[in-house]
């Protein structure tokens, strides 16, 4: 049994807004590869695989099955899917190591999120009696909880507009990225609205993407690589979901699960998966990360948001900054569901 | 390792449409039964894990969200697991996981199926563009393999029959069984529509709305436990692809390896003598013979030979699927989990009229996609020895 | 790089969804033009209704009626609707708490203009014409107060509601896929050779055993053996054919993974394990890039092969 795990690999599809097969198989190939490498493990040396897809972004059933293809299964191998974002089969991952069932796991997760509508659908995410019905689409439902923060004086446009100027500027050094370059507030205020009060800069990119990470317990961390990233804390909660029972300026589920995980204050970085800018701010204040936390140095969401590995990329890119050494504590974060609904947050440190 | 024991069961009676519950009523009838079977309430509950199979089904994405507040997980870590077939067992592994990497205490594991919401024929025959459209249906996928296996074991053509008997007189006695005849016989089954040559309609299993759920706990709190526990001894999952050259449709490397090391963990060398009783997912009856061999519990070519010797049946040596099975009650998401929780109610002696007497050493198993998929536990009525 | 090949995909299902107790009673209430809202143990009233009660977990049972009139607390505007929205002409969503009760609803508002719509602006319910116990019997809000009064009870309670989802999709091909396909629309059956196992796939694809692309193009026979197979004799939803008909695993002859297709030509019961058969192209000026230029396969009439040329393809 590992008491210790830690975050010894990573890889990731840069991040576009048509890319791919609806499958997914072919984009994976390479990245499980970068990632097994990076790694120093090989693809018969993982002792579990485990991956976050959605049929509904394929619009086919039994969407993931294909892509095990990707891995090379046979002689058979021992996996799992969850139906989230893979972050959440992070967890699944990270737990199976904890309990001694496995020394090793690669955890990916993919999606082609420009196959359909996406914002569409995901009205399906809605409860299907009263509200999916009328196909409320994710950038109004983001919106009216950016209304309701702007109205309570937690955020302004303003400082949303300087969210995404940021993001992008410092995007410029994440080849990944979709969406970079300068951006002046100013400008990006002077553009009109797409689902008042979001303007195009507060709202996520459609992408298409993947992302791979591999995890080990301590000996075989330690054995792989020189510098891995300690999983010193990791939990997820959920909220109820209904936009009008829960207060959606708060988000308790990410101030829960960094309690559990024990999100230090002393945090160098923090990689917020906000896929619109409003949630940033709210982010950051239900973890009470203050001004010195660097917050995405990648661009975040905001600059590339591959649905179902957008959050495990936030893991991965924390990671990477422990373990090229920028950082000696990182926080992943990921989300699901409508309005920051359901939150994972993942404390990555250089000492185990 | 930590050890783990199944605290409750429940589950819904099963339906063709169960029109007098929305997909919540659906899930809490078979939480609120686990929650009280196990004799804990839900401050006592730490997580709960959702296993379903695909949301074409319900036409609703990731439904856990939506159902996050009936399913008490509001506040909590919610899980949504999604291993086709396999996922009932797939979901109760997790939910082991968590106990046993000592991340929990107590953790809730359902899976649900709300087939009349739309209809899965229609849904898993979505054909996308490029590809051929061969339709033919769920049972259309699995007959062919059916064939091979009959010509590759020279098993008689009434074996499927005898389990389509055997499987539909033991729902008789299962309360929640969707399907429950008791008068059903070789000559009725032989009688019934080929549906899919050489699969008869009785052979077949039906199409369920349904829920079940179990509550997992660690040592404690099954030493806590007022009422008798099922120990979870061990647990294994393996996958192949669904298709690749070489892939063995009636003997798949992955269920036997999964088997192996099920076995290997569990301190069980022979798996006849040694389990007492087997819950098999079996949605058409051929693949109990199919599935002994796969299991080790008969050479390959061989199992039809316990089934047609009456072995199966309950009071024979290993009697498999008491409860009827998936050709009783199928509501696909939680088929594989009510094989793991029929497992363990039969080693805390809580089976009811499908009771195996004495039984203490179970096995629950679930497969799924193109028999690529593989999950399954065995569950004693005594602590693992090693800790 | 070659382009890939990419073809719409369409889903369409009318869900029926069965509503149980509490939502039962609340759909009903939509068909009689009354808003009930559920009220769970700390006395709040819930609209929409819970069917727990969040803190004690028990079943909600006590509704009431609320106001169809009420404030909004958060709002939006999309000024192109999109399919299924609740308007097809620009309107606004909003969080609209009715009075009576505790919590919001979402729906949308067909205030004409974005400049109309502000925080704590006062609605009401605008009704369907044509109530059925759905949620779209509220067709949308409008501003001010005046609503309608309910109206008589109209029968039975509403225990199912429908609601049609339909979506599109671009599904989009490998150029590997695409390439097959190409050749697929020539007449030819191209298959591609594994780099590590050796093995031949049709069509090409990652392959599944070893995880890297197939590479070394190979041509593949339209000739194959029937590995096996089932009689198809049901109808089922989404049939594409009238039963009976045979589907058979095809091994074609310089692949090493058969293929599943269909087999006419001959009655079903005459179909048999190692049967030789062959392709049969639809007319040359049918031919695109899909696997359904073969319409079918036909017997040679060549003799069987023996069961251990094909036994490990099983």
């Amino acid at each position: 049994m590992s008491e210790t795990v830690a975050v010894i690999g990573f890889a990731q599809a840069a991040n576009r807004p048509s890319a791919g097969t609806t499958s997914g198989v072919e984009t994976l190939v390479p990245v499980f590869q970068e990632a097994l490498q990076s790694a120093g493990l090989g693809r018969r040396e993982v002792d579990f695989w485990c991956s976050g897809s959605s049929d509904y972004l394929a619009g086919r059933a039994f969407s993931f099955v294909n892509a095990v293809d990707a891995i090379g299964a046979f002689p058979p191998i021992s996996e799992s899917h969850v139906e989230m974002d893979a972050a959440w089969a992070f967890y699944e991952a990270y737990v199976k190591i904890l309990a001694g069932e496995a020394e090793t796991a690669l955890v990916y997760g993919f999606g082609k999120s420009s196959a359909g509508l996406l914002r569409r659908v995901l009205a399906l995410q809605l409860d299907p009696y009263v509200t999916a019905p009328l196909w409320p689409d994710s950038v109004s439902v983001a919106a009216l909880q950016a209304r309701l923060a702007l109205d309570a004086g937690i955020v302004t446009e303003r400082a949303m507009a300087e969210v995404a100027a940021r993001s992008r500027a410092d995007a410029t050094t994440n080849p990944y990225a979709q969406v970079s370059g300068p951006a002046d507030p100013e400008y990006l205020l002077a553009g009109p609205y797409v689902a008042d009060p979001l303007r195009r800069h507060d709202c996520a990119p459609v992408s298409d993407g993947a992302a791979a990470l591999v995890l080990a317990g301590g000996e075989r961390a330690r054995r792989h690589r020189e510098r891995p990233a300690w999983i010193t804390g990791v939990a997820h909660r959920i909220d109820p979901q209904g936009l009008g029972e829960r207060d959606l300026t708060a988000v308790p589920s990410a101030s829960a699960a960094a309690e559990a995980a024990g999100l230090p204050d002393d945090l160098d970085v923090a990689e917020l998966h906000a896929p619109f800018t409003h949630q940033e701010l709210l982010l950051r204040a239900a973890l009470g990360l203050g001004d010195r936390v660097r917050i995405n140095p990648s661009g975040g969401a905001l600059c590339g948001n591959p649905m179902f590995s957008a959050g495990l990329a936030r893991i991965g890119m924390a990671a990477e900054q422990v373990m090229t050494g920028r950082a000696r504590k990182a926080a992943g974060h990921a989300t699901s569901g409508p309005a920051l609904q359901q939150n994972l947050i993942c404390v990555l440190e250089a000492e185990s | 390792m930590r050890r783990a024991a199944v605290l409750g069961t429940g589950q819904t009676h099963h339906r063709t449409r169960r029109t007098d519950v929305s997909m919540a009523g659906l899930c809490r009838e078979a939480i609120d039964r686990a929650l009280e079977d196990a004799g804990v309430d839900w401050p006592d509950i730490d997580a709960v894990v959702l296993g379903k199979a695909p949301d074409l089904f319900e036409g609703v994405m990731m439904p856990e969200l939506f159902l996050a507040d009936a399913l008490g997980a509001s506040g909590r870590p919610l899980l949504r697991v999604h291993t086709a077939g396999s996922v009932g067992g797939a979901t109760a592994i997790v939910a082991t996981s968590l106990v046993r990497a000592g991340v929990h205490r107590r953790v809730l594991a359902v899976a649900f199926e709300k087939q009349s919401e739309s209809n899965a024929m229609w849904a898993l025959s979505v054909q996308p563009p490029f590809t051929a459209p061969i339709g033919a249906g769920a049972g259309g996928y699995f007959a062919p393999h059916i064939r091979s296996y009959i010509r590759r074991s020279h098993a008689p053509g009434h074996i499927g029959a005898l389990v389509a008997v055997k499987d539909r007189r033991n729902g008789a006695l299962n309360p929640y069984a969707h399907l429950r005849q008791p008068d059903i016989t070789v000559e009725s089954v032989q009688a019934s529509p080929m549906l899919w040559d050489p699969v008869r309609y009785d052979e077949t299993c039906p199409s369920s709305d349904g829920a079940c759920a179990v509550v997992i706990g660690d040592q404690e709190a099954a030493e806590a436990s007022e009422r008798p526990v099922a120990w979870i001894r061990a647990t294994a999952m393996r996958t192949e692809p669904t298709f690749f050259a070489g892939k063995d449709h009636v003997n798949p490397r992955a269920g036997a390896e999964a088997s192996h090391a099920l076995w290997h963990a569990a301190g069980i060398t022979d798996p006849f003598e040694q389990v007492d009783v087997a819950e098999i997912y079996v949605p058409f009856s051929w693949f109990e013979p199919m599935w002994l061999e796969n299991l080790g519990f008969a050479e390959a070519g061989h199992g039809w030979k316990l089934t047609e010797s009456g072995e199966t049946r309950i009071g024979g040596r290993l009697p498999v699927n008491p409860s009827g099975g998936v050709l009783c009650s199928n509501p696909i998401g939680a088929s594989g989990m009510l094989r793991f929780a029929e497992a363990a109610m039969q080693v805390m002696g809580r089976a009811g009229d499908h009771q195996v007497a004495g039984a203490r050493t179970a096995l629950g198993h679930a497969y799924g996609g193109g028999s690529q998929f593989f999950s399954m536990w065995v569950v004693s009525d005594t602590a693992p020895a090693s800790a | 790089m070659e382009t890939v090949l990419a073809a719409p995909l369409e889903i369409g299902f009318d869900y029926t969804r069965s509503l149980g107790p509490v939502l039962g009673r609340f759909m009903t209430g939509l068909r009689d033009r009354r808003v009930l809202g559920s009220r769970t143990a700390d006395g709040r009233i819930h609209v929409p209704p819970l069917e727990y009660d969040p803190v004690t977990h028990a079943p909600v049972t006590e509704l009431v009626d609320v106001q169809p009139t009420g404030t909004v607390v958060s709002w939006t505007w999309t000024d192109r609707p999109l399919d299924g929205q609740p308007l097809d002409r620009p309107f606004g969503w909003a969080l609209i708490r009715l009075d009576g009760a505790d919590t919001a609803l979402l729906h949308a508002v067909d205030a004409g203009s974005r400049d109309r719509m502000h925080t704590g602006m006062r609605v009401h319910i605008r009704w369907s014409s044509s109530p059925h116990g759905h949620i779209r019997d509220i067709e949308c809000f409008a501003p001010g107060e005046t609503a309608a009064a309910p109206a008589e009870s109209g029968g039975d309670p509403v225990t199912i509601m429908t609601t049609p989802i339909r979506l599109a999709y671009t599904h989009t091909t490998s150029p590997e896929e695409g390439r097959y396909l190409r050749e697929l629309a020539e007449g030819r059956l191209l298959g591609q050779r594994c780099p590590v196992c050796r093995k031949v796939y049709v069509p090409p694809r990652v392959c599944p055993a070893d995880g890297v692309p197939t590479e070394e193009e190979v041509a593949v026979s339209e000739h194959g053996t029937v590995t096996t197979f089932c009689v198809v004799n049901v109808p089922f939803a989404g049939q594409r054919l009238e039963p009976p008909y045979v589907v058979a695993q095809i091994l074609l002859d310089g692949a090493d993974m058969p293929i599943p297709h269909l087999i006419l030509g001959l009655p079903a019961d005459e179909v048999r394990m190692g049967m030789r058969v062959a392709a049969v192209w639809r007319d040359r000026a049918e031919w695109t890039t899909s696997p359904t230029n073969i319409a079918h396969f036909l017997p040679t009439g060549e003799p069987d092969a023996p069961y251990e040329s094909y036994e490990d393809h099983l």
